[in-house]
């Protein structure tokens, strides 16, 4: 028997007393955790294979069931921890990449949970939603330099595309294929009926999903699967997508296991194949070339739709945000590092890009100092956990924001971080039947629309605490935000005061 | 004497405001305002008083009235050398005062009546106004000990640290007749003691009094900043009037649209308006959204041939308008009215965003 070297993270612990042999986790289980012992009459399991999901564990109708961080503990070391360790046994193995998913677990800074919001005492009276107009209504798209009249002297109201939000909330782009139809459908639905949008990700529009067409983005990305004419005239807005926070720099790869007959029409490629996209798009090798994408896009679809932008929060992202918003793109889309994905490399998921709220702060500041802020409109994602981080990166500068992990986790996701096996017990980041008819849309979707929902009065409240009652008002007021625990470099390139200075 | 504003020092400030405007352009002497004001008192603690007057240089109507303070002898050579550079200065004097018993530490007070060098206007392809502005804005910026706090024709801002009644004495502004008035009486919550931070705030012809405390300043200011203002006061008047000026004489908004901009109707009242209606004032809330302002305000904007009062949308500052023959009067209290008009044609309190706009008689105000 050839040594294992590696020991699992986590351990199911059941509680025997409990326990009715019902078998529910064992059917549960896409891992196969979980066994009837026929001998000893009792279910076992295999922690190894365990990826703490905590499906079984919510499923367990007697609660016999719960997982543990184990407590086998390598001689302890801070440099080479016991997770290195097992990383080098896994590669030395395998002599592949290291594979995960979803947004970097590391604990780095949390730039949000450093800065605190204001509210109006006495000079300035605070604002009840309850009882007076709280406007969260938000407009993308380039606006107007200057005021041309007609004849008549009325003002000529023309403008470029835009998209109208009730709320500054949309779903990131998720693909057809990293997660599921049933997934795609509650997100669709929620955005239709709470008048946002969501994005289809890189994997085309099914063809059940163009009726919610108004209230869809169409993203391009690098390997241009499922765009064609009929898809770019679908949506709201058109998305090229540059990057994405998760894992900069590279294509998306999605296994052929995931490419089932529904996913592989969609994306127009044959069944069961790797969809591997590009790390570039091979016809944009610079920002003029950019450009001539985004015009390209715009020709296609008669100059009616905003078209979208998305890059990573990289090093030089102030440069390169201002040089897409001289490209005739209507808006910015910022990801930052700890954004979510359905499959990328361990290393670069964790060690590539910069936070987004510094991006963000960055970003919002280099287009104002240039003048053309108004030129393009700024949306980030990549780590909006909470309604209290919406409120701070509208302050920061943000017309809007993007949610993926905090939608999925409505959805039931537990960040178990293994979407790209395909093998999700909550039916959301995965193809296979018997789990994606576990999440039932209608009951998905009303999740999507209650969180919205929940967060859009909590955004209201504190805007109204604020003295504030419209978001625009909010937007890009600095004053509201004061810093805790943060450096000089850092309350600089925030561009917020430390907590507990005066105005200004 | 710390600067506004120097230092990140942000002065939130509630106050009094009045203003008084003769339709047929009838000059009114400056007592009468001051009686105004006067009985505001307990509006004001004396951090601060000032005073706009419109058509009280009619010998001089076509120069730019430079109002300046000097700290000292030394900003007041370096500015006029720089304005002797960029100006035919047809006269120059200090500003008139006399000793008052509660107005002391006094800066320089100059004031100067002048036309931009045609040359200058022509290298640097701009009209008069843009010149003037970019000079204001120089001057404040870069000269230090000066400050330049009127800059219009035929119009002048009178302001200091103190009581605005013992402010309006100080500067004997009963020997001027003007047309239209302003004035403000200041509450800072905090001590400034410096005279460029009272209000009015001047730029051009457009002198803004307010009162209140905007909580979409940030917002404002970093907006506005992108067109090549420098809101160096951190007040909430400086970055109120850089906005009119952006949207009135930059953008060539009229006054009714630019209200529609900073005290925007909000979107439910917009749904229910006519179709046009509907399309131009989502356009302006859209365009400049940026500019909205949001917390109390209450405002008297006076510009060359009118004035406008606006509250912001939901009237969270108390504002009485009224009438009396070709006569109107805009003030925080009716009080302020009453005791120099008893005998009211016409007196209401106007509704949040709603703007109250007086203009001379048969003359249209300035689209632009």
């Amino acid at each position: 028997m050839p040594i294992n070297y590696i020991y699992p993270d986590y351990e199911v612990v059941r509680d025997s007393s409990r326990c009715i042999t019902c078998r529910a986790c064992e059917r549960q289980c896409a891992n196969e955790v979980h066994s009837y012992d026929l001998e000893l009459k009792c279910m076992v399991s295999d922690s190894m294979n365990c990826v703490d999901c905590q499906r079984c564990v919510s499923l367990c109708p007697t609660r016999a069931l719960k997982i543990e961080k184990t407590t086998n503990t390598f001689k302890e070391n801070a440099n080479w921890t016991q997770s290195l360790i097992t990383d080098v046994y896994r590669q030395a193995e395998s002599g592949g990449m290291l594979s995960t998913s979803m947004g970097n677990p590391n604990p780095l800074p949390v730039y949000w949970d450093r800065m605190l919001i204001n509210a109006s005492q006495v000079t300035n009276p605070s604002i009840d939603p309850l009882r007076e107009p709280m406007e969260i209504k938000t407009f993308l798209g380039r606006k107007p330099e200057k005021i041309r009249r007609d004849e008549n002297g009325r003002i000529i109201t023309e403008m470029s595309p835009q998209l109208e939000l009730n709320v500054p909330i949309m779903f990131s782009a998720m693909s057809f294929g990293s997660i599921s139809y049933n997934a795609h459908e509650s997100l669709a639905r929620a955005a239709t009926k709470l008048g946002t949008l969501y994005n289809t990700g890189e994997g085309g529009l099914h063809q059940d999903f163009y009726k919610y067409g108004k209230n869809t983005i169409v993203q391009v990305a690098s390997g241009r699967f499922g765009v064609h004419k009929g898809y770019l005239d679908a949506g709201a807005a058109i998305e090229i997508k540059m990057g994405q926070g998760a894992k900069p720099g590279i294509g998306g790869h999605l296994p052929g296991a995931k490419i089932t007959a529904e996913v592989a029409r969609t994306r127009m490629i044959p069944e069961g194949t790797d969809a591997i996209s590009p790390a570039p798009h091979h016809d944009i090798y610079s920002i003029e070339d950019l450009r001539q994408l985004v015009l390209s896009l715009k020709e296609a679809t008669g100059y009616k739709k905003p078209v979208f932008v998305k890059i990573a929060a990289v090093h030089n992202v102030a440069a390169i945000a201002s040089g897409i918003a001289r490209s005739g793109a209507d808006v910015v889309v910022i990801d930052g590092f700890r954004g979510g994905t359905g499959s990328a490399p361990t290393r670069l998921r964790d060690f590539v890009g910069i936070p987004i709220e510094l991006a963000l702060a960055s970003v919002d500041q280099r287009l104002r100092d240039e003048g053309i802020r108004n030129n393009v409109s700024l949306v980030i994602g990549g780590s909006v956990r909470s309604s209290a981080d919406v409120v701070k990166a509208i302050a920061l500068g943000a017309d809007a924001v993007y949610i993926g992990t905090g939608a999925l986790i409505a959805l039931g996701c537990h960040l178990c971080r293994s979407c790209h096996t395909g093998k999700c017990n909550w039916g959301i980041a995965t193809q296979r039947p018997e789990l994606v008819k576990r999440l039932n849309p209608n009951v998905g979707y009303q999740r999507l629309v209650n969180l919205v929902t929940a967060w859009s009065h909590e955004i209201k409240e504190m805007m109204g605490g604020m003295g504030i009652n419209s978001i625009e008002a909010l937007r890009g007021n600095r004053l509201m935000l004061r810093g805790v625990g943060l450096t000089e470099t850092e309350l600089r390139v925030l561009g917020i005061k430390y907590a507990g200075e005066i105005w200004s | 004497m710390l600067k506004e504003g120097s230092n990140g020092f942000r002065n939130p400030s509630g106050c009094a405001i009045s203003g008084i405007f003769s339709k047929s352009g009838r000059r009114i002497p400056g007592d009468k305002i001051i009686k105004s004001i006067r009985i505001m008192h307990e509006r004001s603690n004396g951090l601060g008083g000032g005073f706009a007057a419109y058509g009280i240089y009619p010998e001089f109507k076509d120069q730019f009235a430079f109002h300046i303070f000097y700290d000292h002898v030394k900003a007041k050579e370096e500015c006029e050398a720089y304005l002797r550079n960029n100006f035919l200065i047809a006269f120059q004097s200090e500003i008139p005062t006399r000793k008052h018993p509660n107005i002391c530490e006094a800066p320089l007070i100059w004031r100067y009546f002048a036309q931009p060098i045609e040359a200058r206007l022509i290298e640097r392809e701009i009209d008069e106004r843009e010149f003037v502005s970019r000079v204001v804005t120089h001057v404040n910026t870069y000269i230090a000990g000066a400050y330049i706090f009127s800059s219009g024709k035929d119009v002048g801002v009178f302001k200091a640290v103190g009581y605005p009644e013992d402010v309006g004495e100080f500067y004997r502004l009963e020997e001027y007749s003007g047309y239209s008035w302003t004035a403000h009486g200041r509450y800072p919550t905090n001590t400034p003691g410096w005279w460029g931070g009272a209000h009015p705030f001047a730029l051009l012809d457009y002198t803004v009094v307010h009162n209140g405390e905007i909580s979409s300043y940030d917002a404002n200011r970093r907006f506005i900043e992108m067109f090549g203002y420098k809101c160096s006061l951190l007040t909430d008047t400086e970055v109120i009037t850089y906005i009119i000026d952006y949207l009135v004489r930059r953008q060539g908004l009229t006054m009714e649209e630019t209200a529609s901009v900073i005290a925007a109707p909000f979107w439910s009242v917009i749904a229910r308006k006519s179709e046009e209606e509907r399309r131009q004032l989502t356009f302006l809330r859209n365009m400049f959204a940026g500019l909205l302002i949001t917390g109390p305000f209450s405002i008297i904007l006076g510009f060359s041939g009118g004035i406008m009062a606006l509250n912001d949308r939901l009237k969270l500052r108390s504002m009485v308008a009224g009438e009396k023959g070709d006569m109107a009067y805009v003030a925080s209290e009716e009080s302020a009215i009453r005791i120099i008009e008893p005998d009211l044609d016409r007196v209401w309190a106007p509704s949040g965003g709603e703007p109250v706009i007086f203009t001379l008689n048969g003359g249209e105000h300035k689209c632009r």
